[in-house]
């Protein structure tokens, strides 16, 4: 199988996001992810499917040389599903927002992490509508001033890393939009997971939500309130690498090292692959300005998968089953001759 | 005693009761030994919405009709010969569907005080009360002699009392010489495996219940049904419905060669297809219950375009959240079968009721111009052949259809010569076969020219890589707004389902070629309208029948056809909406509409009334 690149996976569509949006290097990091992937499982190009549902970044089916499904407001994880159970040796990718994937489509994104359905979401969280030109979205700031909120919001935002781990889920990562290495790490590691993997991109929105995600990506301080969290290394951040994360009574607590006695052997080490949801669900809630805002794999464990579990149950029922063509078929069960 | 036993054409018996009192199955059995036996059978179950709604009330009434001939059955019936009422509240519900002679039979132990107050009856006398005093009453002590009867089974007494049905059934098979080896054969089955100890009980009860009967003085004749001698030779089975849609969408899955997935919610009286579906995995087929009727439809459009035969099951309500979902396969072109399991409407509506009154929103209910096939099944074991078809042009056509059926259909059943799969065609669906010459891009909307249909390039395949979507596009798959592009596809987008018609079998008459009076119908009404036509045309009325099983498009020869009368009668279970249609299509005749709402089908009675009073 010849080698691809990212070239391979660039359609010949014109990208048509607002310059300076996020969208832009999410796409960019997944078309230098799927070769990697490619690389490690053998894929040949044919076997991806690229599928949106609708808003800005569910445009991005027609920017992959995919197979692509760009379908409708809210049913891309629905439609995901069924592409998955039809033919599983398909690899399914996802790109839908934050008001596409938690409000019109937040029954299809729980049901499609409960059942673990092996399909790779990347959640494009810019918090606000843009397509529709501004409106607060599900992941809106508590008191946001949208244009359907000229005094701010009076309703509470999803956490996505909280309501994929409360469905169970058995992979979430987070990332900013700009880190073009780590989305890549991230995607190439969905793409290895077996099940539901959700990865949340905090995106800018240049016209109508600018700056949202600046208090963390701002380069002046985005590794004092961000950490990012690799499997098996201690929970380190800090400009200064100095910083880390303890286990303080029932929660964490981000310590200094070298103050007030802790070490570095205090500080905490990440098991992505633990069973323990309690931990994950500590570690994405976490928020500044006490705590830093978790990036990376923070959740990745093994369980069985949906469209393995169909596909199972059909070879195991043929088998057994003396039925094996529809006249057996209509000839099982009480039947009677008329001579 | 003797009894004389008189040889009769055919009887009607409607047994009700309770919700929880197992009529259905009851009636089912009478219905299954019947079949067994040889006769011609139609059934109808007539259930509350409420699993158990509260005792003893005439809200909560089960009742399943039972028709038997020695000829063709194509109703259930009427009215009927023998009612069966197992409480004061059945009785009521029920006493207005006995003919003039009927018998009556009843369990004296339920029509106490309270049961006659809890069924709203105001004097001591109910069958006065309801003006069937005249009918022949065989009022008997149906829970004292089920205990009796297993007074030494060491049952408990709820146990116990479940069986009063089988009580009930033995005495029914007894006044219609029914054979109790089929009952018997099914306890058999349902028992063996966790309560054999049930068998011998439930045998029990059903035989003592067969021996009352010949004991009793009240019951003055026997009768006998014989088997429908001029039957066609073969193997046959008794199917409902649903049934019979999802064997159906089996067979089109072998046919095409294609995996089955179904997408579906349940809904009544539609999720007995997926149950169905549901089991036949050794077929290959996959179901999938989704979270809502939304992701029914849409996990459906995922298979299809992975290469999947897709289908979704739904009735009205559910068809109403899958609107958008169905423009998006329009759009994308992709096959898809949407069953619609029609019930009474609007809303929630009657959940358990039949009706027609889909049939709008099956044609023209989606956002812009977003036409479909429809077709719609008429009688519960064509069903199997409809799903067939439906399956057949969504393949070949490239395009979603929906098949209108009906609760009437779905839940009831009748006798089935089973077919040979060796008589249905192959499916052909358009693949794109090979890799396309290099330097060449695969464009998903080119059309054949013949039918305008689009090629289907799969998932996996090399070198075929596509983008569909819900946005207008052009033939070669490129997004576009430009006016003439959009016109362009809109109307070959409705042309390749008007081509369709091209393959439909013509529309066939029943009657004389020409005449004052077309009867029209459509779906699961075809079993009433025909034995009403027919009764009329053995009593010498000129009159004519035509019955649509394609509406869109509607068969070639429809304007032919309807050309050849002075007036078409268009007979449906809603108030007019095929008959608008046809107005809106075929304007050059004269239609008159006669509905019926009322979440029951017709009666034959009621129809020959209308077609003569049009005469």
């Amino acid at each position: 199988m010849p080698t691809l690149t990212a070239q391979d996976f660039k359609s010949d569509q014109q990208v048509r996001w607002c310059p300076g949006c996020g969208d832009h290097a999410v796409l960019a990091s997944l078309q230098r992810a799927l070769p990697k992937v490619s690389t490690a499982l053998g894929y040949e190009k044919e076997r991806y499917v690229v599928v949106s549902g609708i808003g800005c970044s569910s445009r991005l089916p027609y920017y992959m040389d995919t197979y692509g499904f760009h379908s409708i407001h809210g049913r891309a994880t629905a439609i995901s599903t069924g592409i998955k159970v039809a033919n599983p040796t398909l690899t399914v990718w996802q790109a839908c927002g934050d008001g596409d994937a938690l409000a019109i489509g937040g029954n299809h994104f729980i049901h499609a992490i409960r059942r673990n359905i092996d399909i790779n979401i990347i959640l494009f969280n810019n918090q606000i509508y843009g397509l529709t030109k501004g409106q607060y979205s599900p992941t809106s700031k508590f008191g946001a001033i949208t244009k359907t909120s000229p005094y701010g919001t009076v309703e509470h935002p999803f956490n996505p890393g909280s309501l994929v781990l409360g469905a169970k889920g058995t992979f979430f990562a987070r990332s900013l939009d700009i880190e073009l290495k780590l989305n890549e790490e991230i995607m190439t590691a969905a793409a290895l997971h077996d099940g539901t993997s959700v990865m949340e991109m905090l995106t800018n929105c240049v016209i109508f939500n600018d700056g949202a995600h600046k208090s963390l990506s701002d380069p002046a301080v985005k590794a004092d309130r961000t950490i990012v969290l690799r499997h098996g290394e201690k929970m380190i951040f800090g400009k200064n690498r100095d910083k880390g994360l303890v286990l303080d009574g029932m929660g964490l607590r981000a310590v200094t090292i070298g103050q007030d006695g802790y070490t570095e052997d205090d500080i905490l080490v990440h098991d992505a692959h633990s069973d323990n949801m309690g931990m994950h669900m500590m570690l994405a809630e976490m928020k500044g300005p006490e705590l830093p805002v978790a990036l990376g794999i923070i959740r990745d464990v093994k369980d069985v998968t949906y469209d393995d579990g169909v596909r199972d149950q059909v070879k195991d029922v043929m088998v057994k089953s003396k039925i094996h063509s529809v006249d057996d078929l209509l000839r099982s069960g009480s039947t009677w001759e008329v001579e | 005693m003797q009894h004389k036993v008189v040889d009769t054409k055919d009887v009607v018996i409607r047994f009700a009761g309770d919700s929880g009192d197992g009529m259905q199955l009851t009636g089912s059995l009478f219905a299954d030994t019947s079949a067994v036996y040889g006769n011609g059978l139609s059934t109808f179950p007539d259930y509350p919405a409420e699993i158990r709604a509260p005792h003893g009330t005439v809200s909560g009434v089960s009742g399943f009709q039972v028709h038997i001939g020695s000829g063709k059955v194509t109703t259930p019936g009427d009215f009927c010969d023998l009612l069966v009422a197992m409480n004061p509240a059945a009785l009521k519900a029920n006493a207005k569907w006995c003919k003039r002679g009927a018998m009556i039979l009843v369990d004296e132990d339920a029509f106490d005080e309270a049961g006659m107050k809890k069924a709203g009856f105001t004097t001591d006398n109910p069958f006065a009360e309801l003006g069937v005093e005249d009918r022949v009453l065989l009022v008997s002590p149906i829970t004292t002699l089920t205990k009796e009867s297993l007074a030494d089974s060491g049952m408990d007494l709820k146990s116990v009392l479940k069986c009063k049905n089988m009580f009930t059934l033995g005495m029914a098979c007894y006044i219609y010489n029914r054979p109790l080896d089929h009952i018997f054969a099914y306890l058999e089955r349902k028992f063996s495996k966790k309560h054999p100890e049930m068998i011998e009980p439930n045998k029990k009860v059903l035989t003592d219940g067969f021996n009352y009967a010949s004991n009793i003085q009240a019951i003055a004749d026997t009768y006998v049904v014989e088997p429908v001698a001029d039957l066609p030779k073969g193997t046959y089975r008794n199917i409902t419905g649903n049934q019979a849609t999802a064997w159906g969408l089996l067979a089109a899955s072998e046919k095409s060669g294609l995996p089955l997935f179904c997408g579906s919610y349940p809904i009544t009286p539609a999720t007995g297809i997926l149950e169905e579906l549901a089991i036949h995995k050794s077929l290959g087929a996959k179901t999938l219950q989704a979270e809502d009727e939304i992701a029914g439809i849409c996990t459906a459009i995922g298979a299809s375009f992975a290469g999947n035969l897709a289908v979704t099951t739904t009735s009205g309500p559910g068809l109403s959240l899958k609107s958008e979902a169905l423009g998006l396969a329009v759009m994308t072109e992709l096959p898809l079968v949407v069953v619609d399991v029609q019930r009474g409407g609007p809303s929630t509506g009657l959940p358990t009721k039949t009706e027609q009154t889909d049939l709008m929103q099956a044609l023209f209910g989606r956002n812009g111009e977003c036409p479909m096939p429809v077709l719609a099944a008429r009688s519960p074991a064509q069903c199997f052949d409809a799903a067939f078809m439906a399956a057949k042009i969504a393949l070949e056509h490239m395009t979603p259809v929906m098949l209108l059926t009906e609760g009437f259909l779905g839940n009831g059943s009748e006798p089935w010569r089973i077919p040979s799969m060796a008589d249905y065609p192959a499916i052909k669906p358009p693949f794109v076969q090979g890799s396309l010459p290099e330097g060449e891009t695969f464009q998903p909307f080119k059309r054949n020219p013949e039918t305008l249909v689009r090629s289907w390039a799969l998932p996996g395949q090399k070198g075929l890589e596509h983008r569909v979507g819900g946005l207008e596009k052009t033939h070669e798959g490129v997004l576009s707004t430009d006016p003439a592009n959009h016109e362009m596809m809109v109307r070959e987008r409705a042309e390749k389902v008007a081509r369709v018609a091209r393959e439909l079998p013509a529309l066939e008459l029943e009657g004389a070629k020409e005449g004052k009076i077309l009867v029209v119908g459509w779906g699961g009404t075809y079993g009433h309208i025909s034995t009403a036509v027919h009764e009329l045309l053995e009593e010498g009325v000129d009159v004519s029948y035509a019955h649509f099983d394609y509406i869109n498009p509607l068969p070639a020869n429809t304007e032919e056809v309807f050309s050849r009368f002075s007036r078409i009668l268009v007979c449906e279970l809603n108030s007019g909406q095929f008959a608008a249609y046809l107005r809106g299509i075929l304007p050059a005749h004269e239609y008159v509409s006669f509905g019926k709402v009322q979440g029951q089908p017709f009666l034959v009675s009621e129809l020959k009334d209308r077609i003569l009073k049009e005469l």
